[in-house]
């Protein structure tokens, strides 16, 4: 058997590449940096652009354009880009314009620790654009799934025709290591729906769908605006229309969540506590549980791979046989808010730390000790 | 929706959008007199796209039946970007006003620096006039604008002035109400690289109310400035995306993965946590990635965390490797198998390891090198003895590990080097390995 060895970063441009991604503009900032170095190794030998915006609007400002070109088009940045890429992400969501966003999260807040790790922006990736409107968020835990979410993601925003972000961590993205490339299994590359009447109206949809696209250059005329539209993309104050669209954008996701949700478990018969994470903190999960399971207790886990939408349906029906429920994640309580609103009923109970060192396997089995 | 197709009477103007200007606004006669340059260069509708931001002059893309992208404000530039470059057939045309300038500044600038195959018209009307008539970045001083007395503490820009020394390769400043506007356009549309029309109008619903401004007054302003009509010579040079793609052409080599074969089989290998202790310009990086070829070549997973400081050539250097076979999950170090102390910096940076080192740890120091108190049992080298340069130390005590059988063995560290280095750098490293293997 062959080991193939990278970094987190290096995976996720893999895994891009393989999605059919030919477009990449972004700003250098740790610990993202090697995944711009990586597109721009990659992508000129595969017909692809790659190029360095002035800043990170203007990074997201070159993908929006090329998307709407028709092109895949991936960026990345780290918190304070994802600050920065707030404006035009509500474009690209308002404005239903696929993108792969990949966010290799650092401590914060602002400009916080450069090469230090947290998963400060969970709550923020989901919230921080205007309007509410949802968007796909995935997190992966190690190496081998930065390279297939990164293909997941192009393959939903591409469905979806929205942004669709992928949570890493600096302690995924700058660290190396070793998994089998021929392990990986992938879903088949889905393009962009294109539209193919005579009528081209360029926001027209069925009530939970996006709609099909045409993109700017092609042989029928398309509008693209970033303010409230109807169907035909012009500006609309017609309560009705926007109340619609509105209700489309949300629904094209929520409708959706189950078929998108990613996740991977441990459930283990006569065992009454689940431990929830995501990230690299289910790593260390794993460990805890090793190390119970040689102390001779018996304690399940799950790793969330798809943040958002919440997996409400996954949620519950893994919860339903447990009589407590740990979340742990590296910062000091986001995600966990969704896991009480979901599971109102159970008792939950919350360990998080944001100090820029990973969770250690010791710490979580200490946290589950002391329930 | 309209298509190409209903472009008939030689207007690109779209019959059920008319225009909603003010009165005696100049955008419309910038709107008509763009429309005139359409059909001038006989443009086909779907080659063509209007790229528009936010304000009064984010309307031009509602009037005409060409692509539209109406974006967020002072960024149109970098839209327009990313249509040209993914789609080089594309006529791209931007509209921006004096906020758009104001707000975009940067990309005003990197547009001009790239020279991208575009062209940007600059709708100068001295105000916001959308927002109730504030101040601009081209504001004059002495105005009277809806921004109290703000305008009279900053002086205007000249955007032509600072698009020339940004690198612009073709600059006209002209009135919005010129006779001759579309043939203006015409030729900065025909140039081959970033083109700019800066156009001064009246905005008659905000600016003109409290300013006298004339279309006579407009041409004088234009007269008492440097003028501005074309090629800027000293500024000349290849289109950004044709210099880009022959560029990018040239790379041809896709990198493939590092992958490497499992070619011994090691019995009863235990997991190892190794940390290498070193400062910047010692190869502490490389020396990490030889341990995990080492493992990886016996069939291992393995993974690598560095810490340096972010000014290289300073600090400590710092190697974090795990060699399991089994899957590696948290990928911190909590009791470590190996550690190389190598460097006072580097010691510093970890020195709370040492204290609960336990005692079948192999530690191995150099001998300047100084360590806290350690239950772990410490191997001494003195590698300037053994003229070893500093910056071979790491891969020395690889060496050390090798003939210790720590971590890897000389198998494993030979075929490491082979994969890591091409023939030359393996027979170099080979020389300084063989002074502490032996």
């Amino acid at each position: 058997m062959a080991l193939s060895f990278m970094e987190g970063n290096e995976a996720l441009a893999r895994g891009a590449i393989a999605a059919g991604c030919n477009f990449f503009a972004g700003y250098p900032i740790t610990p993202a940096t090697t995944i711009f170095n990586n597109m721009l190794q990659m992508l000129p030998p595969k017909g692809g652009i790659c190029i360095q915006g002035e800043d990170e609007i203007a990074s997201m400002g070159y993908c929006i354009g090329a998307s709407m070109a028709g092109k895949k088009a991936l960026t990345a940045t780290s918190g304070p880009g994802i600050s920065l890429y707030s404006e035009q992400v509500s474009f690209a969501i308002g404005s239903e314009i696929p993108l792969v966003i990949a966010d290799v999260q650092r401590l914060g807040p602002s400009t916080g620790s450069a090469t230090r790790g947290a998963d400060s922006d969970i709550q923020f990736l989901r919230w921080g654009s205007t309007s509410g409107v949802p968007v796909i968020v995935l997190a992966p835990t190690n190496a081998l799934d930065c390279y297939e979410l990164a293909f997941y993601a192009f393959n939903y925003a591409e469905e979806f025709r929205c942004p669709v972000f992928i949570a890493s961590n600096k302690e995924i993205g700058m660290n190396k290591e070793s998994f089998n490339m021929d392990s990986i299994t992938l879903p088949s590359i889905v393009e962009r729906r294109q539209y193919t009447g005579n009528n081209y109206l360029p926001f027209k949809a069925k009530n939970d769908k996006a709609p099909p696209f045409l993109p700017i250059g092609g042989k029928t005329i398309v509008r693209q605006t970033s303010s409230t539209h109807g169907p035909d993309g012009y500006i609309t104050i017609d309560s009705d229309t926007i109340a619609k669209n509105q209700a489309r954008l949300r629904n094209k996701i929520h409708s959706a969540c189950n078929r998108i949700t990613l996740f991977k478990d441990n459930i283990k018969e006569n065992s009454d506590t689940l431990v929830i994470s995501y990230g690299v903190t289910s790593r260390a999960v794993e460990d805890a549980i090793k190390i119970l399971e040689y102390k001779g207790q018996s304690v399940s886990s799950l790793t969330l791979k798809t943040l958002w939408p919440v997996p409400e349906n996954l949620l519950k029906e893994k919860a339903k046989t447990f009589k407590q429920i740990i979340v742990i994640e590296m910062n000091l309580g986001q995600y966990v808010n969704e896991i009480q609103r979901v599971l109102k009923d159970k008792k939950i109970k919350f360990y998080g730390q944001m100090n820029g060192a990973l969770i250690s396997p010791e710490k979580i089995v200490e946290v589950i000790e002391n329930e | 929706m309209n298509s190409s197709i209903d472009n008939c009477l030689n207007t690109y103007l779209n019959k059920s959008r008319p225009l909603v200007y003010c009165p005696g606004c100049t955008h419309e006669n910038i709107t008509k007199a763009l429309d005139k340059t359409f059909a001038k260069l006989n443009f086909e509708a779907d080659k063509t796209v209007i790229v528009t931001d936010i304000g009064c002059s984010g309307l031009f893309d509602t009037f005409f039946n060409v692509h539209a992208l109406h974006g967020i404000h002072g960024r149109a530039l970098t839209y327009a970007s990313g249509l040209k470059l993914a789609n080089p057939e594309l006529n791209v045309i931007v509209t921006m006003g004096d906020g758009g300038l104001g707000i975009g500044g940067a990309h005003v600038l990197a547009s001009c620096r790239r020279n991208i195959d575009m062209t940007l018209i600059i709708l100068n009307n001295f105000n916001f006039g959308m927002t109730g008539g504030q101040y601009s970045t081209t504001t004059p001083t002495n105005a009277i604008v809806g921004s109290e007395f703000l305008n009279q503490a900053e002086i205007p820009l000249d955007i032509c002035a600072i698009a020339k020394s940004a690198g612009a390769s073709y600059i006209t400043r002209c009135s919005g109400l010129d006779s001759d506007l579309d043939q203006k356009i015409a030729k900065a549309i025909e140039h081959k690289g970033f083109s700019m029309v800066e156009t001064l109008g009246m905005c008659t619903g905000r600016y003109t109310k409290r300013n006298k401004l004339t279309p006579k007054a407009i041409k004088q302003i234009i007269e008492d400035l440097p003028q501005y009509s074309g090629n800027i010579e000293e500024n000349q040079r290849p289109e950004y995306g044709k210099l880009y793609r022959d560029l990018a052409r040239k790379k041809t080599n896709f990198p493939e993965p590092v992958t490497l074969e499992k070619q011994f089989d090691i019995k009863n290998y235990q997991r190892q946590e190794v940390v290498i202790l070193g400062s910047a310009g010692m190869r502490i990086v490389t020396a990490g990635d030889i341990v995990c070829y080492a493992g990886l070549n016996a069939g291992m997973n393995v993974s690598i965390k560095n810490d340096y400081n972010i000014t290289v050539l300073r600090g400590q250097s710092v190697s974090e490797i795990l060699i399991d076979p089994d899957k590696i999950g948290y990928t911190g170090i909590e009791s470590p198998t190996i550690v190389l102390a190598l460097s006072k910096e580097g010691v510093q940076r970890r020195q709370y390891i040492f204290a609960d080192l336990k005692p079948d740890t192999f530690v191995l120091k150099e001998k300047s090198v100084a360590i806290p108190d350690t239950k772990a049992s410490v191997i001494e080298i003195d590698f300037k003895k053994l003229k070893i340069k500093k910056q071979d130390w790491a891969l020395a005590s690889l060496g050390v590990l090798a003939k210790n059988e720590k971590a890897l063995n000389k198998q494993m560290l030979e075929s490491a080097l082979k994969a890591r280095f091409n023939e030359k750098v393996y027979d170099i490293a080979m020389e300084t390995i063989n002074k502490t293997i032996q």
